[in-house]
């Protein structure tokens, strides 16, 4: 049915919108993700109804009805057990999944890591905001050791999740990460998820004004944010800071990653780490998630890993398409008879 | 002693042949069953295997068996109790002995009778030596490992690979004491080993060397003929009821024209349907193997959403775990197949062995108001012609829908008649391309049948969402109002409901009236029509009617049941469609025979019951 070749309509934001008025907090992450979507989508060259947004449960999993597409809103956390069964069947159409932290790694934890690792190009976008909001508040995989809710009066005593390093590790062959109020970077996160072909994660923080406020002001807030966060970009040196000095390097040495200050030390920019998204080993990349939760570490936003590789939906279908071109049309008669019968006169 | 052997003709004979599970009996019950096949004999099998793959060689565990019944008329089971029973070692000796009927042949290999396999079977002493035993049986006593060794002198076989064809002396010795022609099989070993010629050599030369015993032994064998039966004219293939779920959805692929999408993830006994599945992707199928049960279900689902005809196969623990999807295909209003192949439960229960206790939460076993057409296969063959069916209702009706079948049915096989081209259902599988509503699209907007229409991703200007929050009405947006959510839970009931005019009235067997009525459902249909055959040519006044659809049930059936002084429900299970006949039809107590021993009900035993009731 998908009409990809022919002439697209020019869209607008609008056309994406479905008209149902969001029904989140006001205040809520959730909207600032919604708009840029809604702004990246007219420029991805896929028409409306091509495109089909899949949710499991959990407040980011309504965002299919307010999206002016084809949609689904499915079960807590089996969303991309829908969408790798729609892209299989249906490769023409693009296929975003939208999930949150308790939705995709709680529940839905088998099916985040074989979408990841089976490579159907699927677009999922995690909402972290490290909290079950829905339910009003208890303790989700993303929770820092120690946060306090609903159901850890006494503080949470498990380890969280680092998702982009769970989607690398699982196999995804895109990896990103923004955050709800950076809308510029996340804008373009969007349009390269969009571009990429495979299993494709992005992890969006996105405040929870109402169960988890400020759970990201200490890398957000405009005082902090130079130091506090790390802009990757693919082929330029991984610096930040206020003066940009700030830089990460490789220590053969030690075999991690360090904080390193250009002009300091004798450290020049050449020290300094290029980042390359389309590196196919993913250690780089692992190293670079789990800087996020390591103390005196930026927390690195943008695209760690970008590679190509054949999808399993590409795969299914030259091996359909191969058995249709040996065999041919075979009679409905034929096949029923198979190959072994005998006749009874 | 020596007499020219004299062969005499009967009518049906049960063979069991049981050994070691690395001895090879599925396959030389496999291969003999097609010999009877070729020759026309209409018949049925029940292959048993332990659920361990490789259990300790020689013990009572590791014991696989296949049982055929063929015969000139028409065969309903696998039979009950073996005619025959080939046994290759001592534990499947051990294991079968007492099912064999009194008087009737035991084949040994005698040569499987040493010391250690004896005391793994715990026999403190040989029972072959056993005067009893020859009084009770026509022993036929074979040393067939040194048989077969001496057939592969110098054939550069290892010890290993020679045993390996040890199964092949029985199958040749089978041939012979059945009088079917040796040359199909020596080219089935052709077609079988081509890659290896050691072996085929080896296995032609093996099976021959069986032949070739019965007609030299001393003892003068009495060898045997079963005619052909009167099956209908026309073309026959064997198929297994897995094998048959899977051509069925092939078929509705090339009837529709339409992808259809198999999601499922591997469980015993149901896992050869999505192996077999796999195998047709010529035909419009595509199969995905998920991650585990509910992904299964879940990749169908959105399959459906898609415009394919998604379907899922499963066994009674995947078929819990699918609870919550079913749900949202019932809820969503999607056309999708669950097929369980029922087996021993709960919990992981008896994977290998068949049963029918999942009646009930076919029927009720999904939270909130779920009411999903059920519908039951009640043979191999038949299990073809379910799916069929069962994807036309999910199609037609937009629902999800339940197939029944269960491990014997999966597992056993029978002959098949190719249908020809006009005995084809039409299948026609339409989409909604148009708005429906004053420009816009509503799609729970219902036709007089209250079903809704199937619009899909790609259709311009239909675009829409779904899911499994409860819906308005009309336009499917989220509803949160009380009344809608009642019209919506009795228009899906109602739905459901209407399904009862694809339903065939269920046919009476036997007069219409009477002392007994057996209502039998799914795999059982074999057993239960057998044992009304056996009362009816006694005289009796029973009957016996076999429901396929479970859910609706046939209008008729509450008319037919008032025409019977009893109702008898003979079930692999602890009574549940008895429970559900109560329930259903208050007033109507069924007596109820249920055994629930992992195989299908003996005729015998059944009708046996029958008389006392009476
Ligand atoms: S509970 Fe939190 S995440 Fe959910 S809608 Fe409200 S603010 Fe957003």
């Amino acid at each position: 049915m998908a009409t990809e070749n022919t002439s697209l309509p020019v869209y607008s934001k609008k056309d994406f919108e479905s008209g149902v008025d969001p029904r989140w907090c006001p205040g809520c992450g959730d909207f600032s993700i919604i708009n840029q979507v809604q702004k990246a989508l007219p420029a991805v060259g896929r028409k409306r109804e091509d495109i089909v947004f899949i949710s499991g449960i959990g407040c980011s999993s309504r965002f299919p009805y307010y999206m002016n597409n084809y949609g689904m809103h499915t079960l807590h956390g089996r969303a991309p057990s829908f969408a790798s069964g729609l892209k299989v069947s249906r490769p023409e159409l693009m296929v975003w999944v939208v999930t949150g932290d308790g939705d995709a790694l709680a529940i839905g934890g088998n099916h985040f890591i074989h979408a990841m690792r089976r490579n159907i190009d699927l677009k999922l976008l995690l909402f972290n905001n490290r909290i079950y909001g829905l339910t009003k508040g208890q303790v989700s995989p993303t929770s820092e050791i120690g946060k306090k809710t609903k159901t850890t009066p006494h503080g949470s005593p498990d380890a969280p999740f680092n998702p982009p390093a769970l989607a690398i590790g699982s196999g995804a062959t895109f990896v990103a990460r923004s955050i709800d109020v950076e809308g510029a970077h996340l804008g373009l996160v969007l349009k390269a998820a969009a571009e990429h072909k495979g299993s494709c994660f992005t992890e969006i923080y996105q405040n929870c004004p109402v169960f988890n406020d400020g759970a990201y002001t200490s890398i957000t807030e405009k005082s902090v944010k130079a130091d506090a966060l790390l802009r990757m970009e693919h082929g330029k040196p991984l610096l930040y800071g206020k003066d940009n000095k700030k830089g990460i390097r490789f220590n053969a040495k030690t075999a991690e990653l360090e904080v390193v200050t250009v002009g300091e030390h004798g450290v020049t920019e050449p020290d300094v780490l290029v980042h390359d998204a389309k590196r196919d080993d993913p250690t780089m990349a692992f190293m670079l998630a789990n800087l996020a939760l390591k103390p005196g570490f930026p927390t690195p936003i943008g695209v760690f890993r970008d590679v190509s590789r054949p999808t399993a939906e590409e795969l299914t279908w030259d091996m359909i398409n191969a058995a249709k071109a040996k065999k041919g049309d075979v009679d409905v008669l034929k096949l029923i008879a198979g190959s072994d019968t005998w006749q009874i006169k | 002693m020596s007499t020219p052997s004299k062969v005499q003709q009967v009518e049906t004979v049960t063979i069991r042949f049981v050994g070691d599970s690395g001895d090879g009996m599925q396959l030389t019950g496999t291969e003999f069953t097609r010999a009877n096949a070729l020759a026309g004999t209409d018949l049925a099998t029940f292959p048993d295997y332990p659920a361990e793959i490789r259990a300790p060689a020689g013990s009572l565990s590791g014991v696989s068996g296949y049982q055929v019944n063929f015969g000139s008329r028409e065969i309903h089971t696998p039979g009950d109790a073996p005619d025959v029973l080939v046994a290759m070692n001592p534990a499947a000796l051990k294991t079968n002995l007492p099912d064999l009927r009194a008087g009737g042949m035991l084949i040994v290999n005698k040569g499987a009778f040493n010391a250690s396999n004896l005391e793994k079977a715990d026999y403190k002493s040989n029972p072959l030596d056993d005067e009893a035993l020859k009084h009770a049986y026509k022993v036929l006593s074979i040393d067939m490992s040194m048989l077969t060794d001496h057939a592969l002198e110098g054939s550069g076989l290892s010890s290993k690979e020679t045993a390996r064809c040890r199964n092949y002396f029985a199958l040749g010795l089978m041939y012979w004491l059945y009088s079917r022609p040796m040359e199909q099989q020596l080219e089935q070993i052709q077609k079988k080993f081509g890659k290896k010629p050691q072996f085929v050599e080896a296995n032609q030369k093996v099976f021959k060397a069986g032949y070739a015993f019965g007609e030299t032994v001393e003892v003068g064998l009495q060898r045997y003929e079963v005619p052909a039966s009167k099956l209908p004219p026309g073309t026959y293939r064997t198929v297994t009821g897995n094998f048959a779920v899977a051509l069925g959805f092939a078929t509705v692929a090339k009837l529709t024209g339409k992808q259809v999408f198999l999601g499922s993830y591997p469980i015993t006994p149901a896992t050869e349907i999505l192996q077999e599945m796999s195998y047709f992707k010529e035909h419009g199928v595509v199969t995905y193997q998920a991650e585990d049960e509910i992904a299964g279900i879940g990749s169908a689902i959105g399959a459906s959403f898609g415009g394919a005809l998604g379907c899922t196969t499963t066994s009674g623990p995947g078929l819990a775990l699918k609870a919550e999807m079913m749900g949202l295909a019932v809820i969503a209003e999607l056309p999708l197949v669950i097929v369980n192949v029922q087996r021993g439960g709960p919990s992981t229960g008896m994977p290998t062995k068949t049963e029918q206790s999942d009646l009930l939460v076919a029927l009720f076993g999904r939270h909130g108001e779920a009411p999903m057409p059920v519908l039951a296969a009640q043979s191999p063959a038949d299990c073809f012609w379910a799916a069929i069916e069962a994807m036309k209702i999910a199609t037609k009706w937009m629902t999800p829908v339940l197939l029944l079948t269960d491990g014997y049915l999966g597992n056993g096989s029978e002959p098949f008649k190719v249908p020809l081209a006009g005995e084809l259902p039409k299948f026609e599988v339409k989409y909604q391309t148009t708005p429906n509503h004053d420009g816009a699209y509503m799609p729970y907007k219902r036709d007089a049948k209250l079903i809704r229409p199937w619009a899909i991703p790609g259709t311009p200007g239909l675009e829409h969402r779904i899911g499994g929050l409860e819906k308005d009405s009309m336009s499917g947006m989220v509803s949160y109002d009380g009344m809608n959510h009642e019209r919506m839970v009795l228009t899906r009931a109602q739905k459901i409901a209407n399904v009862v005019e694809d339903v065939p009235d269920v046919q009476v067997f036997g007069k219409p009236s009477g002392d007994v009525l057996l209502v039998s459902w799914g795999g059982t249909f074999g057993s239960v029509r057998g044992a009304a055959e056996q009362l009816q040519g006694q005289g009796k006044a029973v009957s016996h009617v076999h429901l396929r659809w479970l859910n609706p049930l046939p209008k008729n059936l509450a008319a037919v049941m008032k025409g019977f002084k009893k109702i008898m429900v003979p079930e692999v299970n602890n009574g549940q469609l008895a429970f559900y006949l109560r329930g259903m039809f208050p007033g109507v107590d069924p007596v109820q025979f249920n055994r629930i021993n992992g195989k299908p009900i003996k005729i015998a035993e059944l009708a046996s019951k029958v008389l006392e009731v009476l």
